[in-house]
């Protein structure tokens, strides 16, 4: 690796781990994005529409307009993420053209390519990218992904599928730990990843890269839950703006994912926030409706 | 030496895995309580508006603010924001050293850089500075000695107990940052400087 690729990915990894212990928020306007980051968000995510309205809308989800993404930068000092669809490298370029601080290449967005994903490593700009479980977060990170969140099942409001992702994660970097050495370049085959990189999980213990939870996270237990389950930080896409009080909601959740191992603290942050979002069970899905089974 | 990390929000696993490697225990600071008996704070990057909500939630302001009036308090990035006594077009929060701060005054992400930073009291040659998002001391006062430049700003600034970085030591391997924060922490003579 030259001077160069290893600063930048340095600068971007790095960038990731100052997100953690912290809430990213999906925003789709200034005025959003200014109550986000008073309620103490690490960063938000600039997109025209929220997973749930997307999934209410159908058709086809698209990068946000440039414009919508230059304003809610000019409104907050916090970075600013958007996405792009998987596969859409051009959508990239623009996010990156427009001066993005992170890319989300999305299952939640319709995918531009059924094959392949971006690569990564050709950007300046940090990506993160959605998994289920750890050959998926090493194949992205074998592409470039300076961050990982879990896929969920965005824009439902439940969160056993973020559960479900991340549990299989850890059970994925249990198995790089403890199993013999000689069985790990038939394990690396089996799970589709780079063999340096199950490597790599093994001598760590945990990803290489910084890991959030995402999907259907809609209340601050919700949040501490994924973050007693091991999560770096979460991100909370309908769960605030599609909420009865999101200002205070907001503020609740950024105070779960700190005091995430206080019950006596998350008991008194959950108390009279008003109506979370009405939801959707994530099992009544048909297949089609599944975001997490986009990107493989 | 027990040396604590403000863990509200950010990088905070990092410094306690460097200050573990340097043989010392770290504690997690997340309520007031949290900072009895320590002989140092780190205040860590992230995102300081994050972290000055999550202080004001947990009744922080003022313990640190006392803090750091008689004990040695590293701020990073973030960290140095919440130090400064002077924020380009906000509130100061701890207000403890005597410094004007622009937020972001580099850029965005795509403006973030290494650069090879020479510091002084620190022994063997060049520190690799790693600026995220970074903030730039535009002033500091005449009691702050300032340790290290980048592009004409000051990078690494001390007075008396108070340390502060705007790039990541504790991204990097070179824990020279962090030894010399521990000698600030461990020695008496610092003391006498401190306001």
């Amino acid at each position: 690796m030259n001077q160069e690729t290893s600063e930048k990915e340095l600068l971007n990894t790095g960038l990731a781990r100052m997100f953690k212990g912290g809430v990213i928020m999906d925003v789709v306007n200034p005025e959003q994005a200014r109550i986000a980051e008073e309620a103490g968000a690490c960063a938000v995510m600039a997109l025209e529409r929220v997973p749930a309205d997307i999934r209410a809308d159908g058709g086809v989800a698209r990068m946000s307009d440039p414009g919508m993404i230059r304003g809610i930068m000019a409104a907050v000092s916090i970075p600013v993420m958007a996405k792009c669809r998987i596969g859409h490298f051009v959508e990239a370029r623009i996010l990156e053209a427009v001066g993005a601080d992170f890319i989300d290449e999305s299952e939640v967005l319709t995918p531009a390519d059924e094959q392949f994903h971006i690569d990564k490593r050709d950007f300046r700009t940090p990506f993160v990218c959605g998994c289920r479980n750890l050959g998926e977060a090493l194949r992205r990170i074998a592409e470039g992904a300076a961050m990982i969140r879990t896929k969920g099942e965005a824009g439902t409001g439940d969160v056993v599928e973020a559960v479900r992702h991340a549990r299989t994660v850890q059970d994925g970097i249990r198995m790089a730990r403890h199993m013999p050495r000689e069985e790990l370049v038939s394990f690396a085959r089996e799970i589709g990843a780079p063999l340096e990189l199950v490597l790599q999980v093994r001598e760590l213990g945990r990803l290489p890269v910084v890991n959030f939870a995402a999907g259907g996270i809609a209340t601050p237990a919700d949040a501490a839950l994924m973050m007693q389950l091991g999560m770096d930080g979460v991100f909370v896409g309908s769960g605030i703006f599609k909420s009865g009080d999101p200002a205070r909601r907001a503020r609740a959740i950024v105070q779960a994912v700190t005091h995430f191992d206080d019950a006596q603290t998350l008991a008194r942050i959950s108390e009279n926030l008003g109506e979370a979002m009405s939801g959707v069970a994530a099992r009544s899905l048909g297949a089609d409706q599944q975001l997490a089974g986009r990107g493989w | 030496m027990r040396i604590g990390i403000l863990a509200l929000q950010g990088a905070f696993a990092e410094h306690s895995a460097m200050l573990s490697s340097l043989g010392v225990r770290p504690c997690l600071v997340r309520t007031p309580q949290g900072l009895a008996g320590l002989d140092g704070l780190i205040m860590p990057g992230g995102e300081s508006t994050s972290m000055r909500r999550l202080a004001g939630h947990s009744g922080l302001l003022e313990p640190l603010r006392e803090f750091g009036m008689s004990r040695p308090v590293w701020g990073v990035c973030a960290g140095l924001i919440l130090l400064a006594a002077r924020v380009e077009g906000e509130e100061p929060f701890t207000g403890l050293m005597d410094m004007t701060v622009a937020r972001n005054a580099y850029g965005r992400q795509r403006d973030s850089f290494v650069a090879e930073l020479q510091v002084s009291g620190l022994p063997g040659g060049f520190f690799a500075g790693v600026f995220i998002r970074a903030p730039r001391v535009v002033e500091a006062g005449p009691g702050v000695e300032v340790l290290a430049h980048s592009g004409g700003a000051p990078a690494a600034l001390r007075q008396g107990r108070l340390l502060a970085t705007a790039f990541h030591p504790e991204l990097t391997k070179d824990d020279r940052m962090h030894r010399y924060f521990l000698n600030l922490c461990g020695s008496r003579e610092a003391l006498p400087e401190s306001l």
